[in-house]
């Protein structure tokens, strides 16, 4: 279940500073768990989480174990035109997942 | 489980009045740290609303949905959560609200019911639970009801485990002390289904209830046992008049 | 610097009690200098105009509140380029790694992060021009008084 969001005020003047947040449902598996058979749980967490506005990068993360479950990121980024401030992530198993959020620039 | 339930019921007649509630009462809310408050209360950042958004999804999903019946959950799920545990008149035993569910996806939409703790099952819950929250709880312990309250009440009281303790013990009677650096609340259950941060992930009422009885050292009962389903209906007379505030963030 | 071994020394005793021996036997504290010193390749960095904010105390481990600031008018010839988040005592030291840039505005980063006992941590921002910066905290983690088996 790939889920997340993002959340970026709804409008910004252009050159504003504005902040976005991002939340990922993902357990973040350390892979130190055992089932309770004994089974080692594999290592599976977000390892990168990407933020593009108007054609270009405005954060990235690359992650490790340390993250907390369902992780929580909070950035900043400069608003610089209409349209979709997208975040993309992809954990150890391949599986994507993205989401998006639409500011408004005057 | 069957002993425990008999020694209960032994315990029953000695003592038949429920212990005073505590004064004033307060939700679990009040325990936590300023951090673990402020996320709770964080309308983005909580990651219960992962499941909420989950469960709203499901809500409307297969061919015949939740939403068949019951229409816009902000309306026909108002309030709903604050009166579980019920008697439902129609299945003619006391159910929790995931009972409740379940029972609609084999009764009415001829589906499996989900496993407990599934993803599946506990979105659907925090999404109808969401529609109470700031309601108070306010659930009917009269009636058919009646024996399972009193399972309940006498269970609250009954010592349990190698440690030799009833949940009375703490959540009466040192409510507000510490064990090691964590302050004792009045166990109240207000946030369920909860994010618990020691569990990195939403549970159930029921998973935190079986949380205590391994805590004391007591054998846990199953999921959908009938003393944690009476526990829970004491539990929410016993919380009568807090607000719900699910999905809670707890330790 | 006979000052500095000896807080070490303390916050080692202090710490001590609050975790289990297995924890104590597998997590061995690392040299947070080394690793900084990994990141910034010998290079001594400013401990001016880097802010870390994490709690003194943490009530679980499993998610503590995390935010960096740096100072930067993040233009193109001026800006944090990344953020390197590192742990002392973790089983992996590396725990985020943040890119930036001037599209970015503001060098601020929020998150929340595990530590499996209590330690320090170090972040470490890597500025245009080569120049570091390094801000360190300690974070005492609360043993959980209601213990779980977890299912």
């Amino acid at each position: 279940m790939a889920l997340g969001r993002i959340q970026v005020p709804a409008r910004a003047r252009r050159g504003e500073v504005v902040e976005a947040r991002v939340l990922i449902r993902h357990a973040m598996e350390t892979g130190f768990r055992r089932e309770a058979d004994g089974r080692a749980v594999p290592m599976n967490v977000v390892n990168t989480v990407t933020c593009r506005h108007a054609g270009r990068e405005v954060f990235r993360a690359e992650l490790g174990s340390g993250i907390s479950a369902n992780p929580y990121f909070a950035f900043w980024f400069r608003a610089e035109e209409s349209g979709e401030v997208t975040v993309e992530w992809v954990d150890d198993a391949g599986e994507r997942g993205v989401a998006s959020a639409r500011i408004e620039v005057s | 489980m069957r002993a425990l339930a008999a020694l209960a019921l032994c315990a029953c007649a000695a003592a038949a009045a429920a212990p005073p509630r505590p004064e004033p009462p307060l939700p679990g809310t009040h325990f936590l740290g300023s951090d673990l408050k402020a996320l709770q209360a964080d309308d983005f950042a909580n990651p219960g609303l992962l499941w909420v958004a989950r469960g709203e999804a499901l809500w409307s999903e297969g061919a015949k949905p939740c939403a068949a019946c019951h229409g816009e959950a902000a309306r026909s799920m108002r309030g709903a959560a604050a009166r579980y545990p019920r008697f439902d008149a129609g299945l003619g035993r006391v159910v929790n609200l995931e009972g409740r569910i379940d029972a609609c996806r084999t009764g009415r939409q001829g589906l499996p019911a989900f496993a407990p703790e599934s993803p599946e099952r506990l979105a659907l819950a925090a999404f109808v639970a969401r529609q109470s929250r700031g309601m108070p709880l306010a659930v009917s312990v009269d009636g058919p009801a009646r024996p399972v309250f009193e399972r309940g009440r006498d269970l609250y009281r009954t010592r349990i485990g190698q440690l030799n303790l009833a949940c009375t013990h703490c959540h009466d009677e040192r409510w507000g002390k510490t064990l090691l650096a964590e302050p004792i609340s009045q166990g109240h259950p207000t946030a369920w289904p909860a994010y618990r941060v020691e569990w990195q992930t939403l549970g159930s009422l029921q998973r935190r209830l079986r949380a205590c009885f391994f805590g004391v050292r007591a054998a846990m009962p199953d999921y959908g046992d009938g003393d944690l389903l009476a526990l829970e209906l004491y539990l929410a007379w016993r919380g009568e008049g807090l607000a719900l505030e699910s999905p809670g963030v707890r330790r | 610097m006979r000052r500095r071994r000896f807080l070490r020394a303390a916050g080692a005793v202090l710490a001590a009690p609050a975790l289990p021996a297995a924890a104590q036997a597998f997590l061995p504290r690392r040299d947070l200098a080394a690793l900084v010193a990994s990141v910034t390749g010998g290079a001594t960095p400013s401990r001016e105009g880097i802010a870390l904010e994490v709690p003194a105390l943490a009530e679980n481990g499993n998610s503590v509140a995390f935010r960096v600031r740096v100072e930067s008018p993040m233009t193109e010839a001026d800006h944090v380029r990344a953020i390197h988040v590192l742990s002392e005592r973790n089983p992996r030291e590396r725990v985020a790694l943040f890119h930036l840039g001037p599209a970015s505005g503001r060098a601020e980063v929020t998150t929340r992060i595990r530590l499996a006992v209590g330690q320090r941590i170090a972040v470490v921002a890597a500025l245009s021009g080569g120049r570091f910066r390094l801000a360190e905290a300690a974070v005492e983690v609360t043993a959980a008084a209601c213990i779980d088996e977890g299912t």
